[in-house]
């Protein structure tokens, strides 16, 4: 059985989808339901959870999905413990995308802030998916800090340019002992493939389906990409030869010199 | 520790101002020399750069204007999404010092004049949090005496429980006035250069503090480097060559954002329409000038908010939206006190407007428009949760 696993809980499907930028709660929710995603993104910054009847909370049954609320908007790590504090006493999920992004143009996540958040939050019980650029070492920061993923981007959030980031990537995926989540810039379900194909164990996809012409398809697209990747991974993939090349031109003496 | 390489800025030497830049002169003699291949260099550029905006606003870039908006709408979609976030203003005050030859609240003109008190504020907040309203932008006429600062951070305070987003359109102020009005919980500042052509800035500004051209400039940095998380410039069309003012806006946007990365710029169209005093706009912007300035700028400027104002007719609203706009203001009114009374004691009539409305549209209505178009209306996209000083809670 091919599980996901985090932080002690198994998730269905191996795509996370964020709901904002659709045009209208309807949408959204038809396409977070094509694509057969469990987790789903929320940003508190839009959502009031004082408010049961908040057009993107009442589309979303939570008996169905894991609603990861996230703290985008923040700057600071003070901003972001703040919010997330708030979320939980008003909802009870200690469940949290951590998101700092001071750069409101880019959405780059603030390195620093952003560790130094996830232990503010993780002392405190929460169970901290954070977001970051694709640098490894952080990610490894991140994973001793006791954060539940790494959630490294593909490339500048709402960009839709693939796995810029991929031998980042690479390393992210190659050391770490949590699920890495690849988060932001896929703009294809063939780049959620590739970032399965690579050994990711989950990808989080937003306006690739909210701008669709057709977001419900879409979503059913990447919701089979996701999981054609993951059994392309599981099967073992074919080494890629940089020549084709059937003979071997450096070692055949060994063969010659044994006739 | 030591020094930064880069020296914190100065906030008090303005990081754009148009005197830097080529003159009015000169840039018009390079707008007239530009060609059809210079635009078409310039629209297939993934970043554009300040000799690209000029191309983009020359006459030569006319016949691209189609290409240039379906190139702005899918920025705007791809960085946006399908949401249209809604604000309203509130009008505390038509109290003005000043003599704005384009205003009706110009202080010659014999209206009716008056302040809100705190207590009417509240009222007429509260009529539009019942409408839905969480993002509000205070504006008031330009009068230190009729609103202090300390009105304004009163304002806020009383405000803030039920508004995440406030912003305020007032009068320039100082550096530790914005720090004070940020703790207080300020979002945001909208400050309009109206024109960046300082011959013509003083020609239509005969008299009253706003003559000083420079602290109007240097007032949305100063606002930005005191942590507010949005500025919103402008110019005000009509007044002056539109695809000059255009120019230099991107630049002064373009500049803020290099220098203080923290902040949202954003900007705002402000289009001369008839006011109390029937001001003729002396160089009027044409619909068709008028979405090739947008879609300019959102090609210059492709992450920075956009926002459409009631001054345009409900049917050329609709067809702008698409263009690169990203939020707009709804159930508009341009009178203090003139949201209708819910409260007891708020029985005056309203004080007279600063320009006319053009979509009267209530906000329900605007709202149901924009679903028809494939737009969700947000009421909220920000949270006081994010502030202490607007929540009271500790870190």
């Amino acid at each position: 059985m091919d599980e996901l696993i985090i932080a002690g809980r198994a998730v269905k499907s191996r795509l996370f989808v964020g709901t904002g930028k659709f045009s209208s709660p309807a949408v959204m929710a038809a396409a977070v339901e094509a694509s057969g995603a469990e987790v789903v993104t929320v940003a508190l910054r839009r959502v009031d959870l004082k408010q049961p009847a908040d057009p993107t909370l009442a589309a979303l049954d939570p008996q169905r999905y894991l609603i990861l609320p996230n703290t985008s908007g923040a700057r600071t790590a003070e901003e972001a413990v703040r919010i997330a504090r708030l979320a939980r006493a008003l909802s009870g999920n200690a469940w949290v995308k951590l998101e700092v992004t001071p750069d409101p143009r880019n959405l780059l996540p603030d390195p620093v802030e952003t560790l130094k958040a996830a232990e503010i939050l993780v002392a405190e019980g929460f169970v901290v998916l954070p977001y970051i650029n694709a640098d490894p070492v952080l990610a490894k920061r991140l994973e001793e800090a006791g954060t539940a993923t790494v959630m490294p981007l593909g490339s500048p959030i709402g960009t839709n340019q693939g796995l810029r980031t991929k031998d980042s990537l690479g390393l992210i995926i190659a050391d770490a002992r949590v699920p890495v989540v690849v988060d932001a810039g896929l703009g294809a379900p063939s780049h959620a493939a590739e970032a399965m194909e690579m050994g990711a164990d989950a990808v989080l996809v937003n306006t690739a389906l909210a701008v669709a012409q057709d977001p419900v398809r879409m979503a059913e697209a990447f919701g089979w990409a996701v999981a054609a990747g993951r059994q392309g991974f599981l099967s073992g993939l074919g080494a890629v030869q940089g020549q084709a090349e059937a003979s071997s031109p450096l070692t055949g003496f060994l063969d010659q010199s044994k006739k | 520790m030591p020094a930064p390489y880069v020296k914190e800025a100065d906030p008090m030497h303005p990081c754009f101002s148009p005197e830097q830049q080529p003159s009015p002169q000169t840039l018009a003699g390079q707008l007239a020399g530009l060609t059809a291949a210079e635009v078409e260099r310039s629209l297939s550029k993934p970043r554009l750069e300040a000799e690209d905006l000029l191309a983009l606003l020359s006459s030569a870039a006319e016949p691209f204007l189609e290409t240039m908006a379906r190139q702005a709408q899918a920025l705007t979609r791809r960085r946006f999404g399908r949401v249209m976030k809604l604000y309203a203003p509130l009008y505390v005050s038509n109290e003005c010092t000043n003599a704005c030859v384009y205003c009706g609240f110009n202080r010659s003109h014999d209206i009716r004049r008056r302040t809100l008190s705190l207590g009417e504020v509240e009222a007429q907040a509260g009529f539009l949090a019942d409408q839905g309203f969480q993002n509000l932008l205070l504006v008031s006429g330009e009068s230190r005496k009729s609103v202090p600062v300390e009105y304004l951070r009163q304002c806020l305070l009383r405000l803030g429980p039920r508004f995440p987003e406030l912003s305020l359109e007032v009068y320039p102020l100082e550096a530790e006035e914005y720090r004070s009005l940020a703790e207080a919980g300020l979002y945001g500042l909208a400050l309009y250069q109206e024109t960046y052509q300082p011959e013509v800035y003083a020609a239509v500004h005969p008299s009253g503090e706003k003559r000083d051209f420079r602290k109007r400039l240097l007032a949305p940095q100063l606002a930005a480097a005191a942590g507010l998380r949005q500025v919103s410039l402008g110019a005000l069309l009509g007044l002056a060559d539109f695809r000059l003012d255009a120019y230099y806006l991107g630049l002064h946007a373009r500049s803020l954002q290099k220098q203080y990365w923290r902040t949202n710029v954003a900007l705002s169209f402000p289009r001369l329409r008839p006011a109390t005093g029937g001001y003729a706009p002396p160089q009027p912007v044409s619909d068709r000038q008028f979405v090739q300035l947008v879609a300019a700028l959102r090609l210059f400027l492709p992450d920075a908010p956009f926002s459409l104002s009631t001054r345009e007719p409900e049917s050329l609203r609709d067809h702008l939206l698409g263009l690169g706009f990203t939020q707009m203001s709804a159930g508009s009114c341009t009178e203090p006190g003139g949201y209708p009374a819910i409260s007891a004691g708020v029985g005056e009539r309203p004080a007279a407007a600063q320009f006319t409305v053009e979509d009267r549209r209530s906000a329900a209505d605007i709202a149901a428009g924009l679903e028809r178009l494939g737009f969700e209306p947000v009421w909220k996209d920000w949270d006081a949760g994010f502030a202490a000083a607007a929540t009271g809670a500790e870190a």
